[in-house]
This record gives C-alpha cells, sequence and structure tokens, in this order.
C-alpha cells in the first residue's frame, strides 16, 4: 500500500490557503468527505489480506489524525481571525463624551441644615418643626417678651394681624415642642433641633427678608451653661472640620435665656458672630409647666446662611435666593 | 449709645487704654460696636493769635500776617482765609506739622516767607467743610497744643445696649459698670441741693401715682434763656451726637447723658395754674415740639396745666409752652415714670426719643431729685437767676425685693466651680446690697437696676463679670439612648435625592409672592397678605410653589440658560376659618429638552410622559392620575394626583396663556404634591418567589377612544383577576384598521401559579376572564 503520510502536509497547505469556512469546508471534503483521498483509502483496506490490514490500517489512521488536528488548528484560527475582525470593526473612541442625563443637585442651605441633622443627630438630637405663620403667643409673649417689651423692637416684625406674624425665629418650636412633649408625658431629657425658614422686615446686602435658623435645645436635670459652650464648639468644629475652632462667648440679652449669650466664632484670626444662645429662662419652663428647680436647659440659635457662606466661601447673600443656576450647579 | 471717652474717663479711673477699654465693655455685655477717634492724628499745631495783618504786596487775597504761637517771637505766616484779622485766635500748624493729608514746610509765598499755616477745622480733619480760620475762644492759651485746647486726644464710642442695660443709658451708668467689671475707682461728684431764693412754687398734683410715682419740679426765674452754652457742654452733648440749641435744652440734655434722667424744662410764662399729672381727657390733643400734633388716647399720660395738656409725659414737651430765647422763668421737670406707662407709647406714636427710650426701660428713681438739683445748679451757673423751692410729689415708688442666690444654684448653672468669697467680691463691685447665710446670698438690687428680679439675674451678673471667657466648653454627659427610626417614614431628603438623581436642581424662594401670581395663576382671590411686606411684589403667602419656580425660570432663561428641571421644597399658607393652615409641599417644574445638547442623543424636548415618570418616583405605585383643570394648566394636559382616593397633588403642562405671559418659547411641565401624603411608605413583607415559570399572552383590544387608560388600568388592578400577576400596556395605536373613534390598546398579560404549572388552558381561562371584564365595563372587543 502506497505511503500516504504526504497528504498530511497536502492538507496543511490546502488548509492554509483556505480563507473562510466555506473554503475550509470544501478543503476538508478533499480529505475526509465521502470520496475524499482518505476515506477511499480506508474503503480500499478491503482489499487488503487479513496479515496486511492492521499496518495498513493504522497507518492511514495516524495521517487521518494528522489531517483532522491540522484541520482542527487551521478551524480555530479562521474563528480567531474572523472574531478579531468583527472586534476590530466594532472597536469605539471611549474618549467620547457619555451619553448624559442632567445632573440636578440641593441648594447649599439644605446642605447645611443635612449636616446640621447628622451632627446633631449623633448625640442624640431630633428635628422639630413648627408653624411659620406663627401667634404673637408663641413668637414673642411665651419667650418672654410680653407685649410693649422693648426687645420686640429687636426684631423687625412681618405682621399677618393683630395675632399673628412670620415667625422671627425658630425659638418658637422650642416652647411648641416642650408643650407637646409633656402633653404626650415625653420628660426631660429633651434633646431637639429646630430648623426652618424665618422673617425680618430688612433686605439689605447682608440682610435677606427670608433666612434660614437652627434652634437647638437640650433640656435635662444637669445641664450647665459650660455645656452649651460644649456642645455649640464641638458642632462647630464638627461643621468646619476644624478642631482649631473656638466659640467665645459674650454677655447679651434675649429675654428667653438667662444667662444670655452672643456666639462668636474664631475665623481667620477674628470672630464672627454667628447667632445667640443661653440657659434657658425660668419663665419659659413656667410657661410650659416645667419645674425650673428640676430641670435646666440650654437654647441656642444659629444662622444657617452665615454659616454656609463660611463654608463654601458664598460672598453675597443675595445668592441664596436669586436661584442663578450657575451658583446652585456648583453644589453638586 | 454714642458718647466720648474722655468724659467716661472723667468718671472712673481706669487705666486700661482706650482699645483694652472697649474690649472689656464689650467682653461685659455693653458691645461696642464702633470706636472712632475724634480727630485724625495731626502734630505741631497750637492755638496762636494774629498780631498784625497786612495786605500782600503781590496779592490781592493774601495777608501777611504776624502770629503769636507762644514763642519767644511772633511768626510771619502769609493767609489767604477772609476772616483772618488781627485779635483773632485760631489754630496754627508750625513748620514741621503733619496734617492729615498736608505736611507743613517753610514756604514763600508769592515772593514772602511763610512759617506755617493758620488752619480751618477741615484742614485739621474735624469737619468736613469749613469757611476761614477755625475761630477760637478769646480766652485760649495762646502756644497750647490745639488738641489739648479742642481735646482731641477722645474717641467716639458707640454702645449697642441690649434693652435690659437701661441703667447703661447715661455715662454715669456706664461708668459704674467700668468700675464693675474692672474694679476701678469711680470719680462721682456729691450733687448738692441749690438754696432756694425765690419763695414762689407751682403746685403739683400726680393724679396717677402708680405710674408718676415720684415728680420733682421747681421754678428758675431771672433766667438770661439767650445765654450761650459753655464749649464743654457743647462738646460732650456734640460727641453724643446732639446738637447744641440753647443753653436751656442743652443742660437738660446734658444732664439726660451724664446721670439717665430725661428732663423738661417749660417756659413757666406760658403754664396757667395748676401742674397736673393724669391721663389724657377724652378728646384731648396736644402740639408737640417737633410740630406735630397728636390726638392723645385715654391711656397717654399727660402734663398738663389749667388750660389742658402741656407734655406728653417722659416722651416730648409741648409746642405752646416750650422755652425760647425771650423765656425769663422756668419750670424745670425730673420725673420718674414707670416703663409700663411708656413703654409702646413711643412706637405707637412713632416718636422714638431720648426720653422715652430710657423711660420704656427704666430711669433710677432714686436719683431724680439729684438730677433737678445738678440741672438747676448748671442753668444758675450759666443763665443766672434764681431757683425756687422743689416741689415732689412721692408716690408708691417700685421696691427692689431681696433676691436670693445660692451658691449651689450658681455652680450648676454654670458648671464650673465657684467660691462665695469671689461671688462676694463681684457683688461689692456691682455696688449691691447683700448678705450671705450658710453659701445663699440675699440681695437687695439698686434703684437703677430693673433686669434683677430672680435668681438667673444675679447668676448671669456673676458670671458676667467673671468673664464668660473664663467658662470652658464642656461636653455634657448623658444616658445613651437611640433614637426611634420608623422605617415606614420617608425622611424628606431622600425625596430630594429621588429628583435630584433625574436632573432636579433644587432651588429655594421666597414664601412671600405677587400678589398676582396668587390671583391670576392659581385663582386665589383672598391670600394671606401681610400688613407691611418689604416690596408690594412680596406682599402675600404662596398657596403654591409654582410662581416661584415660573420666576426662577425666567430669570435663569434671561441669563442665557435654555433648560431648567428645578424643584422646591416649603410651606405653602392656607387661611382657615380663624385660623392658618400651612402644608409642605414638593414642587417641581421642567423645560426644554429632556437631557442636555450633545453628540450621543436626540435633543427632544421634554414631554408629559416624562415628567410623569418623575413623579411616580415620588408618588410610588399606589397612586393615580385623572383628567383634571387647574388654572395654571393646559385643560387638556391636567392631572389629579390621588393616593387613597385623596388628591394629593397635581401634574400639567403650564397654560399657554401664562407661558405667553412669562415669554417661554417652550412647554413647561409643573407637577406639585402634598409631602405629608407622600411620605408614608409600605415596609416590605415577603411573598412567596414561584418556583416555575410565569406565562405571557399578548391581546390587543379596541374601545373608544375617550376612555382613559389609567381607569382601563385601574379596573384590571382591582378584579384581582387569579394568575394574572401584571397587565402592561406595550401599545396604543389609532388609524388604519381601527374605526373611527376608537382606539385600540396591546396588552401583555403576565400570569404564574406558585403551586403549579400552567397549562395553555389554564392562560386561556384567564384571559377569557379578562376580556369580558373589559367588554362589560369598556365594551372592549378583542382585535382582530
Amino acid at each position: 500500500m502506497a505511503d500516504l503520510t504526504h497528504l498530511i502536509s497536502e492538507a496543511q497547505v490546502d488548509f492554509a490557503n483556505s480563507a473562510t469556512m466555506n473554503d475550509l469546508e470544501v478543503a476538508k471534503a478533499k480529505y475526509l468527505g465521502k470520496t475524499g483521498l482518505l476515506t477511499d483509502a480506508l474503503k480500499g483496506l478491503g482489499k487488503l489480506s487479513n496479515e496486511e490490514r492492521p499496518a495498513a490500517g493504522a497507518a492511514i489512521n495516524v495521517v487521518k489524525q494528522g489531517v483532522e488536528a491540522a484541520l482542527t488548528a487551521r478551524r480555530e484560527a479562521i474563528l480567531n481571525a474572523e472574531q478579531a475582525k468583527q472586534l476590530a470593526q466594532e472597536s469605539i473612541d471611549v474618549t467620547l463624551p457619555a451619553r448624559t442625563q442632567s445632573q440636578g443637585g440641593l441648594h447649599p442651605v439644605t446642605l447645611t441644615l443635612r449636616r446640621f441633622e447628622e451632627l446633631f443627630h449623633s448625640i442624640g438630637f431630633e428635628v422639630a418643626t413648627g408653624p411659620e405663620i406663627e401667634t404673637d403667643f408663641y413668637n414673642f409673649t411665651a419667650l418672654n417678651i410680653p407685649e410693649d417689651h422693648p426687645a420686640r423692637a429687636m426684631h423687625d416684625t412681618f405682621y399677618i394681624d393683630e395675632a399673628n406674624v412670620l415667625r422671627t425665629h425658630t425659638s418658637p418650636v422650642q416652647i411648641r415642642y416642650m408643650e407637646n412633649a409633656l402633653k404626650t408625658n415625653k420628660t426631660p431629657p429633651l434633646k431637639i433641633i429646630a430648623p426652618g425658614r424665618v422673617y425680618r422686615v430688612d433686605s439689605d446686602a447682608t440682610h435677606s427678608p427670608m433666612f434660614h435658623q437652627v434652634e437647638g435645645l437640650w433640656v435635662d436635670e444637669d445641664i450647665s451653661f459650660a455645656n452649651l459652650k460644649g456642645v455649640v464648639q464641638d458642632f462647630l468644629q464638627k461643621f468646619f472640620e476644624r478642631d482649631d475652632l473656638t466659640v467665645r462667648f459674650r454677655p447679651s440679652f434675649f429675654p428667653f435665656t438667662e444667662p444670655s449669650a452672643e456666639m462668636d466664632m474664631s475665623w481667620n484670626g477674628g470672630w464672627l458672630e454667628i447667632g445667640g444662645c443661653g440657659m434657658v429662662h425660668p419663665e419659659v419652663f413656667k410657661h410650659v409647666n416645667l419645674d425650673s428647680e428640676k430641670y435646666r436647659g440650654f437654647a441656642f440659635g444659629l444662622g444657617v446662611e452665615r454659616l454656609t457662606m463660611l463654608r463654601y466661601g458664598v460672598n453675597d447673600l443675595r445668592h441664596f435666593f436669586n436661584n442663578d443656576l450657575r451658583f446652585l450647579s456648583q453644589f453638586k | 449709645m454714642q458718647f466720648s471717652e474722655n468724659w467716661l474717663r472723667s468718671l472712673v479711673n481706669t487705666d486700661l487704654d482706650s482699645q483694652a477699654l472697649s474690649h472689656a465693655l464689650t467682653m461685659a455685655g455693653l458691645e461696642v460696636e464702633e470706636m472712632q477717634p475724634v480727630a485724625a492724628p495731626f502734630s505741631k499745631v497750637v492755638v496762636a493769635k494774629i498780631l498784625s495783618a497786612e495786605k500782600h504786596p503781590d496779592a490781592d487775597r493774601l495777608q501777611i500776617c504776624k502770629v503769636d504761637v507762644g514763642l519767644a517771637e511772633p511768626l510771619q505766616i502769609v493767609c489767604g482765609a477772609a476772616n483772618a484779622r488781627v485779635g483773632l485766635i485760631a489754630p496754627c500748624a508750625m513748620v514741621g506739622a503733619e496734617l492729615p493729608g498736608i505736611s507743613i514746610k517753610q514756604a514763600k509765598v508769592r515772593g514772602v516767607e511763610s512759617f506755617g499755616m493758620m488752619c480751618s477745622s477741615k484742614e485739621l480733619g474735624i469737619s468736613a467743610e469749613a469757611t476761614g480760620l477755625l475761630e477760637l475762644d478769646e480766652n485760649a492759651i495762646v502756644g497750647q497744643s490745639i488738641r489739648e485746647h479742642l481735646d482731641l486726644d477722645d474717641n467716639l464710642l458707640t454702645l449697642k445696649l441690649t434693652p435690659n442695660r437701661s441703667d447703661c443709658l447715661s455715662i454715669t451708668g456706664i461708668a459704674r459698670d467700668v468700675a464693675a467689671i474692672t474694679g476701678a475707682e469711680t470719680r462721682f461728684e456729691a450733687i448738692e441741693a441749690v438754696t432756694a431764693m425765690l419763695k414762689s412754687a407751682k403746685t403739683v398734683i400726680v393724679s396717677e401715682k402708680t405710674v408718676c410715682p415720684r415728680y420733682c419740679g421747681r421754678l428758675i426765674s431771672g433766667v438770661n434763656a439767650k445765654a450761650s452754652t459753655p464749649d464743654w457742654i457743647i462738646k460732650r452733648i456734640e460727641r453724643s451726637g446732639l446738637r447744641s440749641i440753647s443753653a436751656l435744652v442743652d443742660v437738660t440734655n446734658y444732664v439726660l447723658l451724664e446721670l439717665g434722667q430725661p428732663m423738661h424744662a417749660f417756659d413757666a410764662a406760658k403754664l396757667n395754674g395748676d401742674i397736673t399729672v393724669r391721663f389724657a381727657n377724652v378728646n384731648e390733643s396736644l402740639s408737640l415740639l417737633n410740630d406735630q400734633t397728636i390726638q392723645l388716647k385715654s391711656d397717654d399720660l399727660v402734663i398738663a396745666d389749667a388750660n389742658g395738656a402741656v407734655a406728653l409725659a417722659g416722651i416730648m414737651g409741648g409746642k405752646l409752652t416750650s422755652v425760647d430765647d425771650a423765656t425769663t422763668e422756668i419750670f424745670l421737670e425730673s420725673a420718674f415714670f414707670t416703663p409700663s406707662v411708656i413703654a409702646g407709647k413711643a412706637r405707637r406714636l412713632g416718636l422714638s426719643t431720648d426720653s422715652s427710650y430710657r423711660f420704656e426701660r427704666g430711669v433710677d428713681f432714686g436719683n431724680t431729685k439729684n438730677a433737678l438739683e445738678y440741672a438747676t445748679k448748671l442753668i444758675l451757673e450759666i443763665c443766672g437767676g434764681q431757683a425756687g423751692e422743689v416741689t415732689e410729689v412721692v408716690g408708691s415708688l417700685p421696691v427692689r425685693q431681696p433676691v436670693k442666690l445660692r451658691m449651689a444654684r450658681l455652680i450648676s448653672v454654670l458648671g464650673i466651680p465657684f467660691e462665695a468669697g469671689k461671688v462676694a467680691q463681684l457683688l461689692t463691685q456691682l455696688g449691691f446690697d447683700f448678705t450671705e447665710v450658710n453659701s445663699i446670698f440675699t440681695v437687695v438690687p439698686p434703684s437703677y437696676r430693673f433686669d434683677i428680679n430672680i435668681e438667673e439675674d444675679l447668676i448671669e451678673e456673676i458670671a458676667r463679670l467673671h468673664g464668660y471667657d473664663h467658662i470652658p466648653a464642656i461636653a455634657p454627659v448623658a444616658n445613651l439612648l437611640m433614637l426611634s427610626a420608623p422605617e415606614a417614614r420617608l425622611h424628606q431628603n431622600k425625596l430630594r435625592d429621588s429628583l435630584v438623581a433625574v436632573g432636579y436642581q433644587e432651588v429655594v424662594n421666597y414664601s412671600f409672592v405677587d400678589e398676582s401670581w396668587e390671583r391670576d395663576l392659581l385663582g386665589n382671590a383672598a391670600p394671606i397678605k401681610l400688613q407691611n411686606p418689604i416690596a408690594s411684589n412680596l406682599s402675600v403667602m404662596r398657596t403654591s410653589l409654582w410662581g416661584g419656580l415660573l420666576d426662577t425660570l425666567a430669570y435663569n432663561l434671561n441669563r442665557k440658560q435654555d433648560r431648567a428641571f428645578l424643584f422646591e421644597i416649603g410651606a405653602v399658607y392656607f387661611k382657615q376659618a380663624n385660623s392658618f393652615v400651612e402644608t409642605t409641599r414638593v414642587s417641581g417644574l421642567a423645560y426644554g429638552s429632556t437631557k442636555p445638547e450633545q453628540w450621543a442623543a436626540d435633543s427632544a424636548d421634554i414631554d408629559f410622559f416624562e415628567v410623569k415618570a418623575h413623579v411616580d418616583r415620588l408618588v410610588g405605585a399606589k397612586a393615580t392620575y385623572e383628567k383634571a383643570e387647574h388654572s395654571a394648566l393646559h385643560p387638556g394636559q391636567t392631572a389629579q394626583i390621588l393616593l387613597d382616593g385623596k388628591v394629593i397633588g397635581w401634574l400639567g403642562k403650564l397654560h399657554p396663556k401664562w407661558q405667553q405671559q412669562y415669554s417661554l418659547t417652550k412647554a413647561t411641565y409643573l407637577f406639585e404634591l402634598d409631602l405629608e401624603a407622600i411620605s408614608n411608605h409600605q415596609i416590605p413583607t415577603y411573598q412567596e418567589v414561584s418556583k416555575l415559570l410565569p406565562i405571557r399572552r399578548d391581546l390587543a383590544v379596541v374601545l373608544d377612544e375617550n376612555i382613559a387608560v389609567g381607569e382601563v388600568l385601574n379596573a384590571i388592578t382591582k378584579a384581582e383577576i387569579p394568575l394574572i400577576i401584571d397587565v402592561a400596556l406595550f401599545d396604543l395605536y389609532q388609524g388604519q384598521g381601527v374605526a373611527e373613534n376608537k382606539k385600540s390598546l396591546a396588552l401583555s398579560v403576565l400570569m404564574h401559579d406558585t403551586q403549579k404549572t400552567l397549562t395553555d388552558s389554564d392562560a386561556d381561562t384567564t384571559i377569557t376572564i379578562l376580556l369580558q371584564l373589559l367588554q362589560n365595563q369598556f365594551a372592549a372587543t378583542l382585535r382582530n
């Protein structure tokens, strides 16, 4: 029987010349098809004697395996090439800008209020709210500011009618919260912050007729003026993420706290006024039926826009309410 | 309150320099708002006398003067001032002097040597304008430094006093507090009674002794009302921000400033009969010193004579009985009116006077007569005349009740250790009378302090003098208890984040808006009005956030923005019967292209259904939409949003007429939701997950075009047909193949059973039930 080993190299050449899968199938048929050279050779085995047949069969099989191996190798090569071609076709410029939705954002005052809530929440303060159209009673009288008290002149009040005003501070929320707490049998410790809008008849470069305040209140059996300073200073340090901030208290007067203080914060070598505070006045406790012998409390009110300006370096209060998107979109 | 630092220093002996004194005042609660030097720094200016003045040979307006500046030889100075004349005493800046903006050198003026400059007040920087040389008092000492002569090394201090510290509304009061703060000594001179030389006296009848517990008055006759006020008084009152008017008025103002006691001088010749202190009568009116005539009310306290009211007690004197140049006899009043009778009156009348300001805060009732004696002495010195006896009527003066101060309480309120000895020392510095037994102080406040009534008042005084700066910041010690965290409650921050995620920018608008927005845009004819709005376009309280959002949109479109997605969370305000109701809303506006202009996406403008998707993010799956009408919105593109049958908000396209009014070129979509209604959500409860696969069937039904698809879908959901887990609309078609006035809905129906695999016949049965339902409720037919 003729030696067929040469078919392996011939097949390799034919396969290599096949550029596509179809060509390869045609080339394959030449060797392994129904009438292919190797198929024919195998068919020819029948003509051989019993002695010759095993050796000849084995020899053909070796050649067949060689051809099949060549076929498989070529098949993989063609597949790889086709895939590579497709991948090359699918290639994109990954540096093109993304298909975007526009990105919204929060108002900077909201960012500050969130930090207030987060920081005070971490030491157990709840958030309380109250109405912005407030009765004269809650805005003034219950806070120990009777009618005709000169302290009323300190508040440039928007009046709705004789008995109702736009709240000039968030302090009335103290009263409402304490009243409610006692109605629902909740006893001190009471720890709240009351963020919200407040209103004063004042409008210029440094005053807005509407602005935001956060009121804080902590009523407990053993809470002191030194603690008030401690909490405010802690807050400011965490808010501004600066350990070197200190708070300075200056004696002041608010009818609903005593002792009362103006709070200054150290800033760039000077002092900035950031709000008022003090120990809850016994008259206020009397209004809400809390025993001022047993309980003491501190309260503070901080200006939100002021802190926001310092935090983000905003230099004009009016930006906050003009709502220019070129300003607002900076706070993402 | 503004005053001269030197005046203060004349009454208290402190060695603090100006800065330190100012700081000490501020840190003790008397905030120094401003400290300004009386004159800019300058040197080598002295009092000089012009000995001779000759015309300059080469200049008409110049004179060559020989000037005595206190040196051995007079100086030759060329001067152009019109009032330069022989004998005039005026300031002279000598060679080497540094004036604000000018250095004085020896010079030749038109060929004549000049050794200095004669000065106007402007050149010295002590006034903004001046005509000619500053003419000095003829008794001025030639050669003396002008700074010394005019007392220019002084500062004007402005205190921002809190309403409780009426005791510091005088130089004496501030001096007293400086002494308390620093431990310095005061230099108060004892006031001695003037001997009465005059027999006559006015009868004073105080009908309202509760509100006028002390009234002192006396006649002074033979006064020269035209006498000029001494410079030292003028200087002090001017440095306190008052103008010099006449000697009599200046003296009363001076005493007011120094002692804090308001006074009034009546022209005695214009008074008729006895003086009465009473409430105003019905229909009584009074012409005041400021030419204002007021109609008095029954709670206005007046000083009256036989003819009627002559002064509004504690606030302002009357015009008809005021002193003038012709006055020769005065009735001088010094009284104590209680704060309650003055408080609010000045504000009601729009008159805040130095007098009312003090009385409504509290005037020292222990010093009424002293002040009268002091003023009398000054008047006699300046205007001459003879004083009569003091008529004094005393009612029940306020009684200073003893106030207890417990050391234990002081320590626990301040949160720092404190010694009783230190408290005693501070109370002594304050000049308070006190006793101490077992660490409990009993303090009787002085008559000038109206703010010491309870223990906390004393604690504040002690803390203030101790120094708030010396109280450390101490973190509180407290029990650790967690706060509740209701899971079903959505924090509004989540709603905010949800809108931000789809491109909305948060804004904050004023709560007060233009009345026309309320009226026209929202159909609200009776919004809540402010009595004193800051501007006419900010005069009513909003009932919707849309006005502000539209305004913000217009503002930004004017600044070249072409798209805006805005939202606000804020209150709206309604009047209900006799009370006000506030609810918080979340409101949004969408304008312009869905996406920012970019290479990879079409720039289609936003439409109703995209905004509806944004609203869906907020309201959740349970909300439904119903066609409705709203004055602000397009009548064909308005939906009311309902949750559990309650209207919770609106969604729609801005009505074209408003779009035009706001000059908006593109459609604008608006939504507004009640925050509370969307702030609760369901805590998830587990539903079994089927191991078996669902079956999907699609069907198309034809129904009347006027039937709202939402109703159809709601009806299917409500029917709770077994096996159906979801029905979705995947196509909506009108046109060829569908009859006129009809529409075709293509629905995908997803079915499953957790227990068994569904067969085709199970699915067929379910679809038949569904079709039956659609046929019965909406006359729908299966589309062929």
